[in-house]
């Protein structure tokens, strides 16, 4: 029988709780879980308050019927709804193909150049634009010569969504593995096939990411809509008149001294996060890679 | 596939849905200004634009200036404001200016004291609680004018409107009226310098103030009547130039108004229209309630020929039908005297 | 299929090639389209300057640069300074980022570090992503009715056993820096984790794995290679989120309380160059406007500032991890 003799400091092969490295592992492990019970506490009671408030108004009449006024009671917010869809598909025309494409120019194209050095600066520059200036800004350029408009409206929110669009597919991007459009152009592609058929598609879930967060914070911007789109107690019928819009809704509605509007803000802020919810839902269908 | 059906789905879902609702060609008139009256406006532009089948009226809050700014810019069709129009503002509205005063408010001061009912609050009292001179609920003054009620010592927390505003304006406009120090230290002003003490606490709006003063025993604020009758907010009695202590409601609120005093004059730049503002600073009638304010409509003089007569239908119907509803919605309504002159002056609008 | 080594661009089968003509005119459209978006961001920052510029002109002439000194914002008196927006401004902002985005990098973390099964993690991320969706007006709301009351008790003992630490020198007594920083922490928080989710998950597997078969603990790896080669998406994470605390208006405006003040105390109200312009530019006059538009254009160079700050820490990043000059 030979004698194997183990070193007094050799490593162990069970967990050894108090040992430094997985001490300070289940220490941090606990940590982290900690700061996403904190960081989904405010989320919970956000969301716990819009139910409490508003989810039992949530309904057919009150997602179709205009808006009430003074004592009546009943009444909806289906203009409302409508002109938020409207206006935000607006912005997300305007800015999602514009920011794109210029986020394919700073990230992918020329990323040294002066100009993407520039844009660059300028997007994050924008990120902190503050939205009653892009309202403000809009109104200066815009609705001093056509009035209020749900275009305006989503020129405003355009200019808004802008930075959080570009910044992020710029990022997801530049991230792309550098192999996979070096094969490409191996194969003969050019640039633009190599971007639209092989970077794009790699970057999407990031490209995406961007574009959810861009359009959830415009569709619960107040301020910019209403010096641009004002608001409207009727269902929308062309693009150049003032329109209504869940969140000056909300704006309106929370600060009335009528019960029954303040339920409705509360029922509106609830299918606000309920639609960007199901946008969620619907692009990440549209956009995951089946792999 | 799925995901082409989804995508296109949704696309033609958005585009369908603009340019569905066409209405048929009826007068649109597009108010914004002033939020103090927003609660009585929309109630009332909505039953007008319900009776009349061809003619709809919106309006939307932003504040009085911001009001002003858009009838000045032409990007509406009249505008309302709390504050009137000054001379150079008259001045610089093109198509010229019909100033309407429409409806009329009180200001509250509401408070928060558990178990105390009701709280009088004299004449050279109140004033000074605002500038921070008074600075405790059990201060002598105080509880003179309220024998009986048991006062806290407590300091008082002063909640006051953190945006600038026209209910702001009005109720520092009375404030430094009767009051000499408050004149000197504070001012009237939309958005004046209030003592930069940790007692005085700044909430946004009506809601705002309301909610922080519920929220804060042994606070006081100041809020528009309406509010502070539709969400039960207690109100104090304040003692009027005649040495009254008076409640808010539409009777004092009337009272007040009676003794306002528009000028023999009309509008700068503008020898036909009227000039119909006046402020009741300090009421002298013996019910006054010693703050109330008119509101104005402010509508241009030149207006293509239906939207001028909806207009004027719409005035028609705010000085009638309207009235009637004001004071259940916290309003007060108008005198008959100023209804008859605000009549003459609307038919201004061509 | 007749492939030639001697001349591959001769065979007809290969799916290799030269790009054709067709493809080449749409490369150069292509190039064209995206160098002109790029321009057009550009160019319309320029144009937001220059219409916001322009109005600030007078105000800009009257104060000059004692406005950024200032320390009253009277509109009656005609005396406007930010001097005390400034601080809220930054002093908000900061806290809203370092609590919003050590949160926001920690819950990344724990979505993408198979802390919990994938399934669970897809719910809980989308969970995080509706954060962004609360119009900011709830967010000021919900500010009012239930973070207010909360923090009131909280402040009032800090301030009595802790008063002598300047950060806890006053009470409470409504909206005030700590509710707001907490808020605006709330607001920023999905940015920091939408976007370092998906910075952690671009990682390749084959270096998560190298590490752990090196015999690293789970936190060895991700603290000493997974963030570091997740550092640049972060660090985008981080500018976007700070830069829209920087800009944050309508919560802000419901709960700094709107008072011009310097304190440290994180319980005293203060006020924002956002939350000014909010709350003054409704009622403001002609005069008060070219103020509020110079107040804008004090935030932009502030944002601006910011983010020449954050390049440069961004380079020395990409120099100690990623090497590069």
């Amino acid at each position: 029988m030979t004698n194997i003799s183990v070193p007094k400091n050799a490593p162990q092969l069970q967990k050894q709780w108090f040992e430094r490295r997985a001490l300070f592992n289940t220490v941090l492990t606990g940590l982290v879980w900690f700061a996403a019970l904190l960081g989904s506490i405010p989320l919970l009671s956000v969301i716990f308050m819009l139910v409490m408030e508003g989810g039992s108004r949530l309904g057919w009449e009150t997602l179709t019927a205009l808006p009430p006024a003074g004592f009546d009671q009943g009444g909806g917010f289906g203009n409302a709804i409508l002109g938020t869809l409207t206006m935000v598909a607006i912005a997300s025309a305007i800015s999602i193909p514009l920011g794109l494409l210029a986020a394919i120019f700073i990230g992918v194209l020329y990323p040294h150049s002066t100009t993407a050095s520039a844009a660059r600066f300028v997007a994050k520059t924008l990120t902190g634009f503050p939205s009653i200036l892009a309202g403000v800004f809009t109104y200066a350029v815009l609705v001093v010569t056509t009035g209020y408009s749900a275009l305006a409206g989503g020129i405003a929110l355009a200019v808004l969504m802008l930075p959080t669009v570009v910044l992020a597919a710029e990022e997801a991007l530049r991230q792309v593995p550098k192999k996979m459009s070096d094969a490409a152009y191996g194969m003969g592609c050019t640039r633009s096939q190599v971007i639209l058929k092989i970077v794009l598609p790699t970057a999407l879930p990031g490209v995406m990411t961007g574009i959810l967060l861009a359009i959830a914070g415009a569709a619960g911007e107040s301020a910019p809509l209403l010096f641009t789109a004002l608001f409207s107690n009727y269902y929308i019928s062309d693009l150049m008149e003032p329109t209504a819009s869940l969140s000056i809704l909300i704006y309106n509605f929370s600060a009335m001294p009528f019960e029954n509007q303040i339920q409705l803000a509360w029922t509106a802020s609830l299918t606000l996060v309920l639609i960007v919810l199901v946008f969620n839902i619907l692009a990440r269908l549209i956009g995951q890679p089946k792999i | 596939m799925t995901k082409k059906i989804i995508g296109s789905t949704l696309c033609a879902l958005l585009l369908s849905t603009v340019g569905v609702f066409a209405h048929a060609e009826e007068v649109r008139l597009q108010g914004s200004g002033a939020s103090f009256p927003f609660p009585i406006y929309s109630q009332w532009f909505r039953d007008f634009s319900k009776a009349n089948d061809d003619v709809r009226v919106d309006y939307q809050s932003k504040g009085s200036g911001a009001g002003i700014r858009d009838f000045i810019n032409e990007v509406v069709d009249f505008a309302g404001s709390d504050a009137a129009m000054n001379d150079e503002e008259i001045a610089e509205a093109k198509k010229g200016v019909v100033l309407l005063p429409i409806t009329a408010g009180e200001i509250v001061i509401t408070y928060n004291l558990p178990g105390v009912k009701e709280l009088k609050l004299p004449r050279k009292v109140y004033p000074l609680i605002f500038t921070g001179e008074i600075s405790k609920w059990n201060d002598p003054l105080i509880a003179k004018a309220n024998p009986g009620v048991k006062l806290p010592d407590k300091k008082i927390t002063v909640v006051v409107r953190s945006d600038s505003s026209g209910t702001t304006y009005v109720f520092t406009g009375h404030l430094a009226k009767i009051n000499a120090s408050f004149a000197d230290k504070i001012g009237q002003g939309k958005s004046p310098q209030w003592p930069g003490e940790t007692r005085f606490v700044k909430a946004p709006k009506n809601d705002g103030i309301t909610a922080t003063v519920k929220q804060t025993p042994g606070s006081i604020g100041y809020i528009e009547y309406g509010y502070a009758k539709l969400t039960g907010a207690p109100s104090a009695m304040l003692e009027n130039y005649s040495g009254n202590f008076v409640k808010p409601d539409e009777t004092s609120g009337s009272a007040a108004l009676a003794s306002a005093e528009f000028p023999d004059s009309s509008l700068p730049g503008n020898s036909e229209v009227p000039d119909l503002r006046a402020w009741v600073f300090d009421p002298k009638g013996t019910d006054a309630y010693p703050i109330a304010s008119f509101t104005w409509l402010l509508f241009p003089k030149d207006m293509p020929d239906e939207k001028a007569k909806a207009a004027r239908e719409l005035v028609e119907y705010c000085l009638t039908e309207g009235q009637k509803t004001a004071s259940s919605l916290g309003y007060v309504p108008l005198p008959e005297n100023v209804i008859e002159t605000v009549r003459k002056a609307a038919q201004l609008i061509k | 299929m007749t492939v030639n080594p001697f001349n591959p661009s001769d065979t007809t089968d290969s799916v290799c090639c030269q790009p054709t003509a067709k493809e080449y005119t749409f490369d150069s459209v292509f190039r064209a389209i995206c160098y002109s978006a790029a321009l057009a961001i550009i160019v319309l920052l320029i144009y937001i300057v220059l219409e916001i510029g322009i109005k600030a002109v007078p105000s800009f002439q009257e104060f000059g640069f004692g406005f950024i000194t200032g320390t009253t914002w009277d509109a009656v008196a005609q005396e406007f300074g930010v001097l005390p927006e400034i601080w809220g401004t930054l002093y908000s902002a900061l806290l809203a980022l370092v609590l919003g985005g050590v949160l926001g990098v920690s819950i990344a973390i724990f979505l993408t570090q198979d802390f919990i099964p994938a399934k669970i993690a897809v719910v809980f991320r989308t969970m995080v992503e509706l954060l962004a969706a609360i119009p900011s007006v709830v967010y000021g709301l919900w500010g009012i009715y239930v973070l207010i009351p909360l923090l009131r008790p909280m402040s009032v003992w800090l301030n009595e056993h802790f008063g002598y630490i300047p950060f806890f020198g006053t009470e409470l007594n409504g909206p005030g820096m700590a509710p707001a920083a907490l808020v605006l922490a709330i607001m920023i928080l999905p940015t920091v984790a939408a976007i370092s989710v998906d910075a952690l998950r671009r990682i390749p597997y084959k270096l998560r794995e190298a590490v752990y078969g090196m015999g690293t603990t789970r936190w060895e790896a991700i603290l000493k290679v997974i963030l570091p080669t997740a550092s640049s998406g972060i660090l985008a994470a981080l500018v976007l989120a700070f830069g829209r605390a920087l800009g944050e208006t309508m919560a802000l405006a419901m709960l700094i309380g709107n008072s011009n003040q310097i304190n440290l105390s994180l319980f005293a109200p203060a006020n924002t160059l956002a939350s000014l312009l909010a709350s003054s530019f409704p009622e403001a006059d002609n005069m008060e406007v070219q103020a509020l538009m110079y107040a804008a254009m004090v935030l932009l160079a502030i944002t601006f500032l910011v983010n020449v700050l954050g390049y440069r820490i961004q380079q020395f990043t990409m120099r100690k991890f990623e090497g590069k000059p």
